[in-house]
């Protein structure tokens, strides 16, 4: 077997992992605590995409097309919320569905009048193009270098946030106990605003980091968002532990079954059978691995404790 | 005999409707909207087996569509494999073979995917649902036999007896009649007593388990026949469009079913049906004034789901109804 190959893409499934965990991330956050079921957390992360991307074609820095495109995305969050979401809260999940679908199909539109139905290519910076060599004939971009770093970052910013700060403090009180944070003369409205845009911009950032890889397109958080349901409802919905190890579990998953499954498969099979069947079974894979986990434990692998 | 309620009343002129005025239509020389109420009446009858498990059942589906695409693709790759050859032991165009072969296959994935998803709830159900559509239309993206994302052409419609699906009329009648007698069938089954354990398990499943009914396989039992129901509906779909593609199953199409029962209004006989009428008029109206026909559409949605309770077959009820 090919070593290099290997470790390259296990380095990809761990970046697609750690991306799809901050699109997950805002996901488990906003059902956690408000209880809420947002399809249009892809389209969020689409618009966090094209922002980024106009911005860099506008400033020609792609760094810094993020830095402006995070807040802005927060914004987009933030009026999703007041606007819509934030009237549904009350209602069942079943509404909660289908309004954030019709959100999904205004916010997918507007992108397409905006932005045009062809999608932007983003350019990177040079020393952002390159390859790193990390030992010997192990050749890695070294813009994905940047996405599993910032990834891990982030996240460890976000177990921060959560488990050590005021905020994440008052986050997992309204998760447990609303009524009663709101006793306590804390704004629950505002915080649940707060977390709401937090989770747009988590989401952005995701769309942001892939799109100098694959571009921007209209589809592509109707992509992601199933993936990103996946990973809950694999890691417990509302978990942030849960999500992180299901989102790398399932980036290391879906990498590794469609690079080497057929290489698998033609040692018990016929080349041609193989040929056939690999590319099948791994974009089922996942599903079938969320299949697997829930047979063994309905409610994912780290249901959290309270409610 | 029994008082009819408004909303009887309703049921019985809105199914009147649909009886004549395709005929009408075709008789003035207006082929087109006789094409429009078939696809309108197929999708009627795939909302009225999702209303079954979600309007009565409180089991929120949302991995409707795979059932349409499986039973389409039952049409599709049967008729391939007879015209292209290969694969002998399903090649035919017989339809009656075809459409056991979609009724089976939907059960059969009925039986394992609600097996899996029914040992969840609420709003768990609902996401393993979805994750399980989508596992579908990836499994048919992939398969390059039958052209992947690009989809598949029917050269050759099912062979049914006396019927010939080839002509828009009788497809329309056959469609319609099975609307009507699936209409009845989910009215049959709910007024039934497996139908009355399914709502009480709905209303409070602990209830129901504490006075002996082992819900989980009523649960099961209705999941199998709307799946079933809507792989017929997708029988019907292939034959209709000649075309078939994974995109029939991508849980936007999911999630479209969803809310023509929740227009049309859950837990009544004639919500899907109306829900899917307005549904596709409002496809077909707005699509004809703009490119961008998603965006009111969507609008629409999320004022529906905020301010039009039980559908628009609320509009219907009585008092004390």
């Amino acid at each position: 077997m090919d070593y290099t190959l290997l470790f390259a893409q296990v380095l990809n499934g761990l970046q697609l992992g750690l991306l799809l965990f901050l699109v997950a991330s805002g996901l488990t956050l906003v059902f956690g605590i408000l209880d809420f079921v947002n399809l249009a957390h892809g389209s969020i992360y689409m618009v966090g995409a094209f922002i980024c991307a106009s911005l860099t074609l506008l400033v020609g820095n792609f760094l810094l097309a993020v830095l402006i495109a995070l807040p802005l995305t927060g914004l987009v969050g933030y009026a999703v919320e007041r606007v819509v979401a934030r009237k549904l809260y009350d209602k069942d999940h079943l509404d909660h569905v289908l309004g954030t679908f019709g959100l999904v199909l205004v916010l997918d539109t507007l992108a397409q009048i905006i932005w045009g139905p062809a999608g932007i290519t983003v350019p990177l910076p040079a020393w952002l193009n390159g390859q790193v060599e990390l030992f010997d004939g192990a050749l890695i971009p070294s813009f994905r270098l940047l996405i599993i770093g910032t990834g891990l970052v982030v996240a460890g910013g976000l177990f921060w946030l959560v488990n050590y700060t005021r905020l994440g403090m008052l986050i997992r009180a309204g998760a447990s106990n609303r009524t009663m944070v709101s006793a306590l003369g804390i704004d629950i409205q505002f915080l649940f605003a707060l977390v709401f845009a937090l989770g747009a911009v988590l989401a952005g950032l995701a769309g942001m980091l892939i799109s100098p890889i694959t571009g921007t397109s209209i589809g592509m958080g109707g992509q992601i968002i199933i993936t990103a349901f996946v990973v809950i409802i694999i890691g417990g919905v509302g978990s942030m532990k849960g999500a992180f190890i299901a989102a790398l579990l399932i980036g290391l998953i879906d990498t590794l079954g469609r690079s080497f499954l057929d290489t698998l498969f033609a040692l018990v099979m016929s080349e041609n059978a193989a040929e056939t069947a690999a590319p099948a079974i791994a974009a089922m894979m996942i599903y079938i691995l969320m299949a697997i986990v829930l047979v063994v434990k309905p409610q994912g692998l780290f249901p959290p404790k309270v409610r | 005999m029994r008082k009819m309620t408004k909303a009887g009343w309703a049921t019985m002129i809105g199914m009147i409707a649909l009886a004549i005025l395709p005929p009408y239509f075709l008789l003035t020389g207006q082929a087109f909207y006789v094409d429009l109420a078939t696809r309108l009446v197929i999708l009627g009858i795939a909302a009225v087996s999702l209303n079954l498990i979600l309007g009565y059942g409180g089991m929120v589906s949302f991995g409707h569509a795979a059932f349409i695409g499986l039973g389409a693709y039952a049409v599709g790759i049967t008729s391939y494999h007879a015209t292209w050859g290969g694969f002998d032991l399903i090649a035919s165009y017989n339809g009656l073979l075809q459409l056991i072969l979609a009724l089976s296959i939907s059960a059969i994935y009925a039986l394992v995917t609600g097996a899996i998803s029914l040992r969840t709830k609420g709003v768990y159900f609902l996401m393993i649902t979805m994750a399980f559509g989508q596992m579908a239309f990836f499994l048919f993206q992939s398969l390059d036999v039958y052209n992947g994302d690009d989809g598949l052409t029917i050269d050759v419609r099912s062979e049914l007896p006396f019927i010939n699906l080839d002509s828009p009329m009788q497809l329309y009648i056959l469609s319609y009649v099975s609307l009507a007698v699936a209409m009845l069938l989910v009215k049959t089954i709910v007024n039934s007593r497996f139908g009355m354990v399914l709502q009480g398990a709905k209303d409070n499943n602990e209830r129901m388990v504490t006075l002996g009914y082992n819900t989980y396989f009523y649960r099961l039992a209705a999941y199998v026949i709307s799946g079933v129901m809507c792989g017929y509906a997708g029988f019907l779909l292939g034959n209709f469009t000649t075309f078939i593609s994974p995109d029939m199953m991508h849980w936007t199409r999911s999630g479209e079913l969803m809310f023509m029962v929740i227009l049309g209004g859950t837990s009544t006989a004639l919500g899907p049906t109306l829900g899917s009428s307005i549904f596709i008029l409002l496809e077909e109206i707005l699509s004809s004034i703009t490119l961008y026909w998603h965006l009111p559409f969507g609008v629409i949605l999320i004022v529906v789901v905020m301010f039009v309770r039980g559908g628009l077959m609320g509009l219907f009820k009585g008092k004390g109804e």
